[in-house]
């Protein structure tokens, strides 16, 4: 246990030098602000609570970028050491390589955190400073819709480790993350859905639905967060999906968490297997 | 004597490509033994296997005696390893570094001071390892590598692209370790630093292990010629041949030069003769074998004689 602290605690140190952490929080921060402020112009005050919009908004920001970022810092981290040299060096020491992997996967899961929190946090701050009335159910939305960001990020770094367990060189790794971004922000949404227009419902039915959307963690998200309270879903236009699927908050949260144990379990089993 | 590190007719071969083929040795406490070779001899695949990152094909590794890829942590703390071409994140300082590998090794954080002290690098502790030379990042290398008075030490390729002095710095700690009983385990292209350091020299070649002894006995067993060369004035090539009575060996190297290999007992006989007064040369250069004539010898054919 000590071990995987002190990895965590180097992957943290090096990721503040690196200006990892500082770089996603103020990516972060500033399009929550810019969607806060010019988001909400144009909605005005029409019923939805101000920051009701806002999590739809930042869920939709949080598709885009978390995964991004995630893949970012996790794609690197086998392959590129191992390319380094100081992979082998790391693997004299008395350190299971699962350990190694866990260890990482806190580090850049507490740099995500942070960026998310901090990022969204003051967007939520400077909502509440312009001195509008937020409901209790806002807030509890939009911790949920916080927590759930941190979640998919846990997610691609998850997949990102899987990645760079996987790929020859540091090269590959970067194509094949951005290649996995692409297929689940934009291609699977896109094909799922012409499929749907296509199908006319003959062959696809509504329960089928459900398990083509938790086979994309993003959409397991979008879900978990757009249909959060009916003030939310209606807002987000998502009502019509929402009422057909079936999925509780529960099958979605495992369904994320699904999405980070078993990319790490491979990655962990992958990795132990390599010869350095 | 105990046998820090055992190997048993160890293959490794990485797809058609035989990396190691059926190398055997043994290395008791206080030995210093230099594996020599080329590149791609085999020698850091040797270490690998060593380390227990990677399982031989065939045959078994044993250090201290258990197999190195179990990756028991007791073996790995009595264990220092310093890798060819050793390279650090540069955004950590020194003193970071070795704090965590302090750390790994469930050390004393105080050990920090004491090792870059031993290392020449207490100076630079606090900065970047981004802004260190070469030569301080190898010693840095070093350092983690002494962490927790190792039983067993791996080095690959130690000591290049180090300088002169540093080099003397690094054999005089792997002296003092080999002389607290350390078992050290180095690679090496270059046989003429291993003088005096290594009590015994493993040759490789493409994965075999071709020579195993002292670096006396090595060059005792291949009985290998010094080349001794000789100058003359403008026209003084033709006296010496007289003078060596027109030995048909002799080689012309130039207008000026010529040269003979000798065995040991034929380079003290010429000795005795060019101390005398008539010996019709103006200089005279002694070279040694080196490093590619012992592999040159040991690969079955002698080179030039």
């Amino acid at each position: 246990m000590n071990m995987i602290a002190l990895l965590a605690v180097k992957e943290i140190r090096e990721g503040l030098r690196n200006r990892w952490v500082i770089a996603s929080t103020a990516l972060l921060a500033t399009l929550a602000l810019t969607l806060t402020f010019l988001g909400s112009a144009p909605t005005g005050n029409v019923g939805a609570d101000a920051l009701d919009v806002i999590v739809v908004s930042l869920a939709s920001l949080t598709i885009f970028i978390v995964p991004l970022i995630a893949l970012l810092i996790s794609h690197d981290a086998i392959v590129g050491e191992i390319e380094r040299g100081t992979m082998t060096l790391l693997l004299s020491y008395p350190i299971r390589r699962w350990q190694v992997l866990l260890g990482k996967f806190l580090g850049h899961l507490a740099i995500l955190a942070f960026a998310t929190l901090i990022g969204y946090g003051v967007a939520a701050a400077a909502l509440a400073a312009t001195g509008k009335s937020i409901g209790g159910a806002s807030w509890f939305a939009f911790a949920t819709m916080t927590a759930t960001s941190v979640l998919l990020g846990a997610v691609f770094v998850a997949i990102g480790y899987l990645v760079s367990a996987l790929s020859r060189d540091h090269g590959t790794a970067s194509g094949v993350a951005i290649g996995i971004w692409l297929l689940f922000v934009l291609i699977y949404d896109m094909a799922l859905l012409g499929l749907l227009v296509a199908d006319q419902g003959r062959f696809v039915t509504p329960g089928m639905l459900d398990p083509l959307l938790l086979l994309n963690p993003t959409d397991a998200y979008r879900l978990l967060n757009l249909m959060g309270t009916a003030e939310i879903s209606s807002a987000s236009g998502m009502s019509g999906t929402i009422q057909n699927a079936a999925l509780g908050s529960f099958s979605l949260v495992a369904a994320l968490a699904a999405w980070t144990a078993m990319p790490m379990a491979a990655a962990a089993f992958i990795f132990s297997r390599r010869e350095l | 004597m105990i046998r820090n590190v055992q190997l048993n007719s160890v293959a490794k071969h990485f797809g058609r490509v035989k990396a190691l083929d059926d190398v055997s040795f043994e290395v008791g406490e206080g030995e210093t033994v230099a594996l020599v070779g080329h590149n791609g001899a085999g020698k850091t695949t040797l270490i690998k296997l060593m380390l227990g990152l990677s399982r031989p094909t065939s045959g078994s590794v044993a250090v201290l005696g258990q197999d190195p890829s179990a990756g028991n942590p007791a073996v790995r703390r009595r264990l220092g390893y310093l890798p060819e071409n050793v390279s650090f994140n540069p955004v950590l300082t020194g003193r970071e570094m070795l704090r965590f590998y302090v750390g790994l090794k469930s050390e004393s954080r105080r050990s920090v001071d004491g090792l870059l002290d031993r290392v020449g690098l207490t100076h630079a502790a606090d900065r970047r390892i981004g802004t260190y030379s070469k030569g301080m990042r190898q010693r840095l290398g070093l350092a983690q590598a002494l962490i927790g008075t190792p039983r067993v030490l791996l080095l690959d390729e130690p000591t290049t692209g180090l300088d002169p002095e540093l080099r003397q710095q690094f054999y005089r700690i792997v002296r003092e370790m080999r002389d607290a009983g350390t078992t050290i385990i180095l690679s090496s292209h270059a046989l003429n630093e291993l003088e005096g350091n290594a009590t015994r020299v493993i040759i490789l070649n493409e994965g075999k292990k071709i020579a195993d002894g002292s670096l006396e006995e090595l060059r005792r067993i291949a009985r290998l010629p010094t080349v001794i060369r000789m100058r003359a004035a403008d026209g003084g090539v033709q006296r010496i041949r007289d003078w060596m009575g027109n030995r048909p060996d002799l080689r012309q190297v130039n207008g000026h030069t010529i040269e003979l290999d000798a065995s040991p007992e034929g380079k003290v006989a010429f000795l005795r003769r060019a101390a005398g007064a008539e010996a019709p040369f103006d200089d005279v250069d002694m070279v040694p074998p080196g490093l590619d004539e012992l592999y040159a010898h040991f690969l079955g054919g002698r080179p030039s004689a």
